[in-house]
C-alpha cells in the first residue's frame, strides 16, 4: 500500500480533479501533524512503528485453540482500553493501531509471533500471552529484540526481565493475604492442597504450605492430577477422610468444571464451610462453564471480582458490557489485561518518548488511579502493588466481596523463605 | 500407605473407592463404545470421536436452555429428551461424514485417521465460532445433583447412578443389536468378508453408514451425560479421546467384550491407585502397565478369531 505520492501525480492521464483532492489530502495529514503531538523524530529514535498520527502496537492472545476460552477476555479489555485512549485522543498525539496476532495456544506460535511483531511490524509494545509456558516461550524473543510485554495473568512468580510488566498478582500476593484471612477469620487450622499438574498451581502450594506451616498449621493431604483430568471422585473421597478445614483448590481449565460438579454431586455443600474451600484460580469467567449453583459458596482470593463497587469499576463495567455485549462477565485477568495500554500510556507519556528503554526506566513509581480494581503502582520489579479480595461466590456466577487488605500487597516474585 | 486410617475407615474407603472406580467403569464404556463399533466393525479409527461427544454436550446445552425458557415445567425430564436429540444429532451428522468423507478412504486406514483428525479440528473451530471458545454451563435438573448418603462417611453421588444404569442399557442395547438382530448379522458379516456379502446381497455401503451413524450417535449420548460431570466447551471433547483410545485399545479392538473388560481393568486399577499415590503418579502407573501388557499381547487382552 506504499503508494508513492509524488510518482502518481507525475502520471499522465490523471484529471485535475483528482490533484486537487489528493492535494487536500495531503495538506489535511499535514495539519493534523501541526496540532497533534512532539514530532516523531523526538519521540522515536529507535525505529518504531510510529508516525506522525499513529502509533503501532501488537496483540498477541490465543484466539483459536484449548486457551481462546481464558485469551478471549483480555483480548476484549486491550481493544477496550486502546479505543477509550483514542477517544481522549491518543498517546502524544497519536492514536493507537493494533496488529493482532493468534498464538493460537501452542507455545511455540507465540514464539514466532512475537517475533514477527518486534522484527516485522516493529510495534512498540506488545498486550500479550497468558499462560506462564507461552509467556516463557516469547520472553527470549523480547529480550533479544528489547520489546515490551505487558503480561496480565496472575502467576506463579520467581521471574523478573526488563521487558515484562506484569500486570496481574504473582503468586504471594493472592496466596499469603488469603491463607492469612481463612485462619483468622475462620479458625482454619488443617489444610488440604490441591492443583492441577503444572508450574503454577505446584508453585502455589509450596508458597502456600509453607506459609501454613509458617502459621503453626497443618497441611493434610496435597494432591495434583494432569490437565484435563476429568474424573475427581477419588480425592474428594480422600477429602471426606480427611476432614480438613480448607480445602486449597488450584484446578485449572476444563478439570475446574468436573472437580466442583462432582464435589457438588458427592454431597459436599460448599455454602456449609465444611470444609471450607478456598481457591485462586476460578474468576468469574470460569463460574460460566462451573455453574453458580455448583460453585455457590466458594471463597476466592484474587485481586478484582467484577462486582466491586468503586465507581472506577462501574464505568469500567458499564464500557466492557457496552463494547461487548450484556451477558458477558469480567474476571480478574481479564481486569489486569485492561491495565496494560493504560499503564503503557502512563509510561509513554512520563518518558516523552516511544523507545523501549526510555519507557522502561519511566515505568517503575508509574500510578493508575483510574483502575477499575482501584488504585495500582508499579514497583521496581516490574510487578505492580494491589490489593488482595474475598470473594464469596454466588449462584448467579459473581463474586460478593468480603474482604480486603487494608493496604497494597507488596509484589515479591523472589520471596525469601518460601522456596 | 495405609497409616492414619483406622479399621473403619479402611472400610469405608474400599467401599468410597470401588464405587468411584464402577462410575469411572461406567463413564469409560460410555465414552469407548462408539468408537469400539466403528474401529471394531469397520477398521476405520474416529479421531473426531471426542467432537461428536461435545456435540452431544451442545445439543443437551442447547436443550437446557430451550426447556427452562419455554417449557419450565419439563425442565425435570428435559434430560431425557437432550439425550435422544443428541444421539440423532450425532448420528446424523456420522452418516454425513461417513457419506461426504469415510467411504472413500475406506482402503486407506492411515489416511482414514488423518481425515478424521483434520475433521475434529474444523468441529472444534466450528463449536467455537458458534457457541464462542469459552465453557458453556448446562443446568441440570434438581435431582440429578445431589447424593444419597449410605452411612456417615459413604455418600453415593446421583449423577454416578445415573451414568452407570445408563451404561448398562445402552450396552445392553448395543449388544442385542449386534449379536441378535437381522442388521447386527449383516455388521458382522461385513466385517468377516466384505466382497462376500456383497454377493449374497447385502448393501454393504448402507451397513457401513448405519455402523458408522451408531457409532457416533452413542458418542452423542455419551457427551450429552457428561454435561453432569465434565465441561463443555468447543475443546473439551480432547479430554476424552485419549482415554477413549487407551480403553479400546487395550480391550482388543474388534471385541465388545475386550472393550468392557478393559474398561473395568483400567478404571478400577486407576481409582485405587489415585487414592493411595497422587493422581499423577496414577496416571503414570495406568499407562505404564497396558503399554506393558500391550507390548506382550499387541493384540490386546481380546482378540477375534478370524481368518485373513
Amino acid at each position: 500500500m506504499s503508494i508513492n505520492p509524488s510518482e502518481n501525480l507525475a502520471r499522465p492521464g490523471r484529471s485535475p480533479r483528482w490533484r486537487r483532492t489528493m492535494a487536500s489530502v495531503l495538506l489535511a495529514a499535514a495539519s493534523t501533524v501541526a496540532v497533534a503531538g512532539p514530532p516523531t523524530a523526538e519521540v522515536n529514535t529507535t525505529g518504531l512503528a510510529v508516525t506522525d498520527d499513529t502509533v503501532t502496537i501488537g496483540i498477541l492472545h490465543s484466539v483459536t485453540g484449548t486457551m481462546a476460552i481464558s485469551e478471549t477476555g483480555s483480548v476484549q479489555a486491550e481493544k477496550l482500553a486502546i479505543k477509550q485512549i483514542n477517544d481522549m485522543g491518543g498517546i502524544l498525539g497519536r492514536k493507537i493501531e493494533y496488529i493482532q496476532e493468534d498464538g493460537a495456544s501452542d507455545w511455540p506460535t507465540f514464539a514466532e509471533k512475537a517475533k514477527k511483531l518486534l522484527v516485522n511490524d516493529k510495534v512498540a509494545s506488545v498486550m500479550g500471552c497468558w499462560t506462564s509456558a507461552s509467556r516463557k516461550a516469547v520472553l527470549p524473543v523480547f529480550e533479544q529484540y528489547n520489546g515490551m510485554l505487558y503480561y496480565p495473568t496472575f502467576y506463579e512468580g520467581l521471574e523478573q526481565s526488563p521487558n515484562v510488566i506484569y500486570t496481574g498478582q504473582e503468586a504471594t500476593q493472592q496466596i499469603i493475604a488469603g491463607i492469612d484471612w481463612v485462619v483468622k477469620e475462620k479458625g482454619a487450622k488443617t489444610f488440604f492442597l490441591l492443583g492441577s499438574d503444572y508450574i503454577w498451581p505446584r508453585t502455589s502450594n509450596k508458597i502456600a504450605r509453607k506459609h501454613i506451616e509458617k502459621l503453626g498449621l497443618k497441611v493434610v493431604g496435597e494432591e495434583y492430577y494432569p490437565l484435563g483430568h476429568t474424573q475427581f471422585n477419588s480425592v474428594i473421597n480422600k477429602i471426606r477422610l480427611k476432614k480438613p478445614d480448607v480445602i486449597y483448590a488450584i484446578v485449572v481449565g476444563g478439570s475446574n468444571v468436573a472437580f466442583y460438579k462432582q464435589l457438588k454431586a458427592a454431597g459436599i455443600d460448599l455454602t456449609k464451610e465444611k470444609p471450607l474451600l478456598l481457591t485462586i484460580s476460578v474468576t468469574e469467567d470460569e463460574i460460566r462453564g462451573i455453574g453458580g449453583e455448583n460453585i455457590e459458596g466458594a471463597y476466592a482470593a484474587m485481586k478484582y471480582f467484577q462486582s466491586l463497587g468503586n465507581d472506577n469499576n462501574q464505568a469500567f463495567v458499564k464500557a466492557f458490557k457496552e463494547m461487548w455485549g450484556d451477558d458477558i462477565v469480567i474476571g480478574d485477568v481479564t481486569q489486569a489485561a485492561y491495565l496494560g495500554p493504560w499503564l503503557w500510556k502512563a509510561a509513554v507519556e512520563k518518558a516523552g518518548s516511544f523507545d523501549i528503554d526510555k519507557v522502561r526506566a519511566a515505568s517503575p513509581g508509574i500510578e493508575l488511579t483510574t483502575a477499575p480494581e482501584g488504585y495500582v503502582r508499579v514497583h521496581e520489579n516490574h510487578h505492580l502493588w494491589s490489593k488482595t479480595r474475598i470473594g464469596r461466590a454466588k449462584a448467579d456466577g459473581q463474586y460478593e466481596v468480603v474482604y480486603e487488605t487494608a493496604d497494597l500487597m507488596e509484589p515479591d516474585p523472589f520471596p525469601a523463605g518460601y522456596q | 500407605m495405609f497409616d492414619g486410617y483406622t479399621m473403619s475407615e479402611l472400610g469405608s474407603i474400599f467401599a468410597m473407592q470401588g464405587f468411584a472406580g464402577l462410575i469411572l467403569f461406567s463413564v469409560f464404556v460410555l465414552m469407548a463404545l462408539g468408537l469400539a463399533i466403528i474401529f471394531g466393525q469397520m477398521g476405520v479409527i474416529n479421531m473426531a470421536h471426542g467432537e461428536f461427544m461435545i456435540l452431544g454436550a451442545y445439543v443437551t446445552y442447547l436443550c437446557s436452555n430451550l426447556f427452562s425458557t419455554y417449557l419450565p415445567g419439563l425442565f425435570d425430564i428435559y434430560f431425557f429428551i437432550a439425550m435422544v436429540l443428541s444421539f440423532i444429532a450425532a448420528g446424523a451428522l456420522g452418516m454425513l461424514v461417513e457419506w461426504s468423507l469415510i467411504r472413500h478412504l475406506y482402503k486407506r486406514p492411515l489416511d482414514t485417521l488423518l481425515a478424521t483428525w483434520g475433521l475434529s479440528l474444523i468441529l472444534q473451530q466450528l463449536y467455537r465460532s458458534i457457541f464462542g471458545a469459552r465453557e458453556v454451563g448446562v443446568s441440570l435438573p434438581d435431582w440429578l445433583m445431589g447424593s444419597y448418603p449410605l452411612t456417615e462417611t459413604i455418600e453415593v453421588p446421583i449423577n454416578g447412578i445415573f451414568v452407570m444404569v445408563l451404561t448398562v442399557l445402552i450396552t445392553t442395547a448395543v449388544y442385542f443389536l449386534i449379536f441378535r438382530s437381522g442388521w447386527g448379522r449383516q455388521v458382522r458379516a461385513v466385517t468377516q468378508n466384505r466382497i462376500m456379502s456383497g454377493a449374497v446381497g447385502i448393501n454393504t455401503e448402507r451397513v457401513d453408514r448405519l455402523t458408522f451413524g451408531i457409532g457416533c450417535g452413542i458418542a452423542g449420548i455419551a457427551g450429552s451425560a457428561f454435561t453432569m460431570i465434565g465441561s463443555t466447551g468447543p475443546t473439551a471433547g480432547q479430554l476424552y479421546i485419549v482415554d477413549t483410545f487407551l480403553v479400546v485399545v487395550f480391550g482388543g479392538a474388534q471385541s465388545l467384550f475386550g472393550t468392557i473388560a478393559s474398561a473395568f481393568a483400567i478404571s478400577q486399577s486407576q481409582s485405587a491407585m489415585e487414592f493411595f499415590l497422587s493422581g499423577s503418579m496414577a496416571k503414570v502407573l495406568t499407562l505404564l502397565t497396558v503399554v506393558g501388557i500391550l507390548m506382550l499381547r499387541p493384540q490386546g487382552l481380546f482378540s477375534l478369531k478370524i481368518r485373513r
